[in-house]
């Protein structure tokens, strides 16, 4: 390991006028972290190859016609980095306001944060804004996809593909605002590849696919965050060895994840996994 | 068979021949070797569907099961790329399908959808607007371009890229091409070798003519200089830009020059193989392209070249969104950088050419080079047509030319570029001049309208054409677009926002600043240049 280390190369760029030292390869993004800088993300994820198609985190670089994509766009040695100009601020509050004009993101944490922090005004086009309108799908009893919340991130399509699960159940189909993540000929996910691993839940960023538990506990109006604890354990079902975080909601497992961090599941697990947890109630 | 969970319907016996006629005869044992070299051949996706589709009029559940199962394409991924063309019909519907061009040259002829036809953006027939496509499934199908007659060119003196159409050289004689001149750049290029072909084309100061003005000679110099010795050059002659038709006028009418500046390009950049990708709406291009192709094995020294047929996407004009197209992926751009010369085609050192670009290469390599541009002239114009002039000439001496009497305002550069005011007239057609003035030459698009010209619905007939034409992939453009769509129509029905221009205004810069490509980033171009030459919405 110290060996690969010390064969990488230093480069060194500046980020709002702080020099920093990246790893040859390291993002714009990576260099952010590095200098404490927050930077937002909704399509990024960590264990996910970036497609940067949010947008939301656009950096201004010195001689870029655009702004450019912090998450994808690789470091180079003198690079000059602004994170915090009028015209990033511009850029990612408009952004936030498209998304939040056009999909319903009552369960998305993380965007709602921003366009807190941005002072974004997703309803400054009006009532008659133009939104993105799905029936909910529930056609099988483990998950839910409700893509009047989906964002078009593209992490579930990558979790399904080649990033983790192989199982390619699902793509983008469709074209400009009528994009949307769908199955083949729009079957329903019994009918599809799906094996239902719920890798897709995991990096689901605003809740537009969510576990039947949640959903059914949301409508019910008991699904309460507040009130949940996390027990960590392995999972027994083979010997693999997943770190599983259960979520605990008096006394009842009401959802399982593991950590992206995790050096054998980043993230993912299997059907068995997530979901097979139902026996531990059974006393 | 890969592990692949695969749709249930089967093709019927003729969509399966289609398929097969593209992919070949289907292995005998389908074990996990072959689903390997299947997938290999994923790029093939697009011109399977559009085989199925052009025997039975659609793309049924059968014919996309069969071809991902050929292919060894997930069905959701096939779905994804069959749902993105636009000239791909996922529902049964009538064999004989005809699109009528409702954008803005053939709106100001009066163009009308009759019942049962399809609306249809720019079809690259502007000359001779109002245009129909008319597309025919069966046993034996064919696609044709109405009106059908091309008109002969408005102008006669004065030309070097368009010499050989104006001196009536059959376009589909390799005979009269030779006889014309033709192959004698090819032979000087090889007598030059590589590095000084390159080198005059540099000298030349040839700017790309899609619209980006990148220098040529730069781009192949940087594919020549990889080390990844697979590379490939990729005619882009997927002209879609509203009112652009000079790249169609080039191909049907010269082909076999566009084989042989393609061999030259192949030749100077060291690629092995070369792709001409063209939009589907050019049923009469890909013919004589294709017999040109066919012709010329000759010429080329296995140089190989294949022609590639697009299914009705702007975006595919897009380079890095051809190559999408190619591989039989959904046309949607890739961030840059990478760029092509680096990673493009199949991830190979690719560099991309217009079809006029690649024009002047040979006008290069006969060693008598001086700039031309060939500008598309359309709208409320007398003599509508392919233009070719000298670099430098006012707007005024061509409108003249073209015979304009009445200008309310001209749309240079396309749908992506900018409105000119009646005022701004003696602007010399220059990139420097253009650029000066915050307007393009973008694909030699001069459109006139005139006096009774519908202004406010021409904007939201390119407002309606980049809201369709978004592949969706990047927020900023997916939304942007529909949000400038929205603006538009509340401006035009003067029920607008109080601050309506400031967002418009506010749109265009972040659609300009965050999108991933030109699509996006010139999306508001033209709306902002109509607020600003123009005077509209004050």
């Amino acid at each position: 390991m110290t060996t690969l280390l010390a064969a990488k190369k230093m480069i060194e760029l500046t980020v709002d006028g702080q020099a920093v030292r990246v790893f040859e390869g390291s993002t714009i993004l990576d260099a952010c972290r590095q200098l404490g800088i927050e930077t937002p993300t909704l399509c990024y994820g960590d264990t996910l190859t970036p497609v940067n198609v949010c947008r939301v985190c656009v950096v201004e670089l010195e001689g870029a016609r655009t702004l450019v994509p912090s998450c994808s766009r690789r470091a180079e040695a003198g690079m000059v980095v602004h994170t915090d100009s009028e015209r990033v601020r511009t850029s990612r509050r408009l952004v936030l306001e498209l998304l939040g004009s056009s999909v319903d993101l009552s369960t998305a944490p993380e965007a709602l944060a921003y366009i807190d922090e941005y002072d974004a005004k997703p309803d400054r086009f009006g009532p008659d804004a133009a939104r993105v309108a799905h029936e909910v799908k529930i056609d099988n009893d483990l998950y839910v996809r409700d893509y009047s919340k989906c964002i078009l991130c593209y992490r579930c399509v990558e979790a399904c593909g080649v990033d983790h699960q192989n199982t390619f159940a699902i793509a983008v189909a469709g074209r400009g605002f009528d994009a949307h993540i769908s199955t083949e000929l729009d079957v329903t996910l019994p009918e599809s590849a799906c094996v239902y691993c719920g890798n897709c839940i995991a990096v689901c960023p605003t809740g537009a696919l969510m576990s039947k538990r949640e959903y059914d506990m949301r409508q019910d109006g008991t699904w309460d965050e507040s009130q949940q604890g996390v027990v960590t354990t392995v999972c027994a079902y083979c010997g693999v060895g997943c770190n599983l975080e259960l979520h605990v909601q008096e006394g009842e497992i009401v959802n399982v994840t593991s950590p992206d961090d995790h050096d054998v599941t980043s993230g993912n697990l299997c059907v068995k996994g997530r979901f097979g947890y139902r026996f531990v109630e059974t006393r | 068979m890969a592990d692949l969970k695969l749709l249930d319907a089967p093709p019927s016996d003729a969509e399966r021949v289609a398929i097969d006629a593209v992919l070949g005869a289907p292995p005998e044992e389908n074990g996990h070797r072959t689903a390997r070299a299947d997938r290999a051949s994923r790029h093939l996706l697009l011109p399977a569907l559009r085989a199925a589709q052009r025997r039975v009029g659609w793309v049924s559940e059968g014919a996309l099961g069969y071809a991902s199962r050929r292919l060894s394409v997930p069905p959701a991924e096939a779905y994804g790329v069959a749902s993105f063309y636009a000239l791909l019909a996922l529902e049964e519907r009538p064999a004989d399908v005809t699109h009528v061009c409702t954008d803005l040259s053939c709106a100001l002829q009066g163009a009308t959808v009759g019942l049962g036809e399809h609306s249809s953006p720019c079809l690259g027939l502007c000359e001779r607007a109002p245009a129909k496509y008319r597309t025919v499934a069966g046993e034996a199908p064919f696609e044709e371009q109405l009106p059908a007659e091309s008109p002969p060119l408005p102008q006669r003196e004065g030309l070097r890229l368009l010499r050989r159409i104006a001196d009536g050289v059959d376009p589909t004689s390799l005979d009269a091409y030779v006889a014309a001149g033709g192959f004698e750049a090819l032979a000087r290029a090889r007598e030059l070798g590589p590095d000084a072909v390159i080198a005059e084309v540099t000298e030349s100061k040839l700017l790309g003519r899609g619209g980006a003005a990148f220098p040529t000679g730069t781009k192949w110099r940087a594919v020549r200089d990889q080390s990844e010795q697979t590379r490939y050059v990729v005619c882009n002659a997927d002209e879609s830009e509203p009112g652009t038709f000079k790249d169609r006028v080039l191909m049907e009418s010269d082909p076999f020059a566009l084989v042989e500046a393609l061999t030259i390009a192949g030749f100077a950049t060291g690629a092995q193989k070369g792709f001409v990708y063209i939009r589907a709406e050019y049923p009469l291009a890909h013919e004589r392209v294709q017999r040109a192709i066919d012709a010329t094995a000759a010429y080329r020294n296995g140089f190989e070249i294949e022609l590639r047929v697009g299914a009705g996407a702007y975006v595919c004009g897009e380079e890095t969104a051809l190559f999408q197209s190619i591989e039989g992926k959904r046309g949607e751009p890739r961030n840059k950088p990478p760029f092509p010369v680096e990673v493009g085609l199949f991830g190979k050192p690719t560099a991309v050419n217009n079809v006029e670009t690649l024009f002047n290469v040979l006008e290069v390599m006969r060693g008598d080079y001086s700039e031309t541009r060939l500008f598309c002239v359309s709208g409320n114009v007398e003599r509508p047509g392919l233009y070719e002039l000298p670099l430098g000439v006012p707007l005024r001496a061509l409108l003249d030319q073209a015979g304009a009497p009445s200008i309310k305002a001209v749309l240079l550069g396309g749908a992506a570029g900018a409105f000119v005011s009646p005022d701004m007239l003696d602007i010399e057609l220059t990139h420097e001049a253009t650029r000066a003035a915050g307007l393009t030459l973008g694909s030699g698009v001069v459109m006139v309208f005139d006096e009774n010209a519908d202004l406010i619905g021409a904007l939201l007939r390119i407002a309606e054409f980049f809201r369709d034409e978004s592949c969706g992939q990047c927020v900023p453009c997916r939304v942007g677009t529909v949000r400038q769509e929205e603006a538009l129509k509340r401006l035009a029905s003067g029920r607008r926002h109080d601050d309506e221009l400031a967002t418009l205004g506010e749109l265009a810069q972040v659609m300009r600043d965050a999108s991933i490509c030109g699509l996006g980033q010139t999306a508001a171009n033209a709306v902002e240049s109509a607020i600003a030459n123009l005077g509209v919405f004050a």
